[in-house]
């Protein structure tokens, strides 16, 4: 039931049909002109700027929420519960009350709005995000490592590089790839903070083309491929770490049997 | 010069990139909305925003509306997905991990791609849009916000509580109302708050899913806020956040320490 909707758009991305649930015979019509730029330029610009806006966002965000996350373990208690605070805010304010308040602090400061405002608002809502997927690790670490490697003569920040940032990758990674989808997938931040100059993401496309009364049927196509992709994507992660579980379970079995050999 | 590598060698400093960016993007638009709400179109403080919104039955309507709608969905999506959920918890591990990706698979669509494609099934199976195809895609969009966190809190369960209460003579029914439904608690509180907010703030999925014949309040907060009326329309978001501050305030006693968002 859950995926009726979508099983409808990729069978219909293989028709040339106008309206969505209208069969007029096979085609690959759709995917063709989506590569070949038969699509208008207007969407085409709109993916590119999604795409760009979402890695720039991630990236600032993970850089900015992993500083953060180390800063913040750092801090006392009662500090660090302010900040915390503070940064669940964006997470739980519905997209919408966000979107508004940026939009007020840029017209209250005289902004422009375009590229710069959209990616400054995305890494506000997504910079939450890492913090809170970095956490975690660090929580986790034993703080004496750390301490053990200054006591061997590290630097803080050989002692960081070396020690805190392997540890807390995982938690570094899961954050940027969050906060990539986020950006991708926003629409209401975006929708209030991408000015008037025309600056569309694939979402506003969507919605402006669709309050037009259709769906460029390009949309279609494009949605079916970043389907089949995302599902690659996971079926492979969920293969590698099932495979690495399996290896890491070997391993013990045959450290176990060495062990009972021995004896 | 060297007072700041000294400074910036400690890991507590490091907080204060971000802390100050905060402070700019998160705080300071947050009074923002507030300093709006509370100012007449010449600057000046009034409430005249706020007597707005009472005297006008329009404005009002919508906000109460909105509010069934978004209870409705949560109650529907309380009732659908806590069972999922169960279910999944009782899975093999394997299984159940492919499951929720299998569930969580469609949000990497695009919300309106979503949108539109349950418009297009309804027009194929010839039903009309309106307030059903509006609760069904809110439904639909919402649904793994629900089940996800139960389903983590009934993971992560101690089974050996289950197998007490049935060694100290509990019927099955017994086991469920009296163990697994109060330890499943937190899960239901945070699904509750993930569905119901959202819910409350979409504007985007109702206008479309009724061909813009319903209106949600988060529709008319942006058609205030693109018509240039910046106080009416930061009045009516501040209501909007005493209504999200009052829903956590009732889960927040309840929950403590259950992630939200961790859908990856």
């Amino acid at each position: 039931m859950l995926y009726a909707p979508i099983v409808i758009i990729a069978i219909f991305s293989f028709t040339e049909s106008k309206v969505l649930g209208n069969w007029t015979g096979f085609s690959t019509e759709l995917y063709e002109s989506l590569f070949s730029g038969g699509v208008n330029n207007s969407l085409i610009d709109a993916i590119k700027n999604t795409f760009i806006i979402a890695f720039v966002a991630a990236s600032v965000s993970t850089l900015l929420g992993t500083v953060a996350a180390i800063g913040i373990n750092d801090l006392r208690y009662r500090k660090r519960k302010v900040v915390n605070f503070v940064n669940n805010i964006p997470i739980l304010n519905p997209d919408i009350i966000t979107g508004i308040s940026l939009f007020l602090l840029f017209i209250t400061l005289g902004v422009t709005q375009g590229y710069a405002t959209v990616i400054l608002a995305h890494i506000t809502f997504c910079t939450p995000y890492v913090v809170l997927s970095v956490m975690p690790r660090l929580t986790q670490m034993n703080p004496n490592i750390y301490e053990a490697a200054l006591d061997l003569g590290a630097t803080p920040m050989q002692a960081m590089r070396r020690v805190i940032i392997p540890e807390i990758r995982p938690g570094m990674i899961s954050g940027f790839i969050l906060a990539f989808t986020l950006s991708i997938d926003d629409f209401a931040v975006t929708i209030f903070t991408n000015g008037t100059d025309g600056l569309e993401t694939l979402s506003t496309y969507i919605y402006a083309d669709a309050r037009k009364g259709g769906l460029t049927p390009e949309l279609r196509a494009l949605s079916t491929i970043i389907l089949v992709v995302v599902l690659v994507l996971l079926i492979v992660v969920n293969y590698r770490s099932h495979r690495q579980a399996k290896r890491a379970e070997e391993m013990q079995q045959q450290l176990s049997n060495k062990k009972l050999s021995r004896r | 010069m060297r007072n700041l590598v000294k400074f910036f060698s400690r890991r507590r400093s490091w907080s204060l990139p971000y802390v100050l960016f905060m402070a700019v993007f998160i705080v300071v638009p947050l009074v923002l909305i507030m300093l709006y709400a509370f100012q007449s179109k010449d600057g000046g403080f009034s409430l005249e925003n706020f007597e707005r919104f009472v005297n006008q039955p329009e404005a009002a309507n919508t906000f109460i509306y909105s509010i069934g709608i978004a209870l409705i969905t949560t109650i529907i999506c309380l009732v659908l997905g806590y069972p999922a959920a169960y279910i999944l918890s009782r899975l093999k591990p394997s299984t159940a991990t492919l499951v929720v990706m299998l569930f969580i698979l469609p949000m990497w669509i695009n919300v309106l791609v979503r949108t539109l494609a349950t418009v297009a099934l309804f027009d194929f199976l010839s039903l009309p849009l309106g307030e059903g195809a509006l609760i069904f895609g809110m439904v639909y969009n919402f649904l793994p916000f629900m089940i996800y966190p139960i389903y983590n809190v009934l993971q992560k369960m101690d089974h050996s509580l289950i197998e007490a209460a049935e060694d100290l003579g509990a019927t099955p029914r017994q086991v469920f109302t009296r163990v697994v439904f109060p330890l499943s608690m937190p899960g239901i509180v945070s699904g509750i708050m993930m569905v119901f907010m959202p819910t409350i703030s979409t504007f985007a999925i109702a206008e479309l899913l009724t061909m813009n014949n319903i209106k949600l309040f988060g529709t008319t907060i942006q058609e205030n806020i693109n018509n240039g009326m910046w106080h009416y329309g930061a009045a009516l978001s501040l209501i909007m956040l005493i209504i999200i501050g009052i829903t956590s305030l009732f889960t927040d006693s309840s929950e403590e320490g259950a992630n939200e968002g961790g859908l990856l």
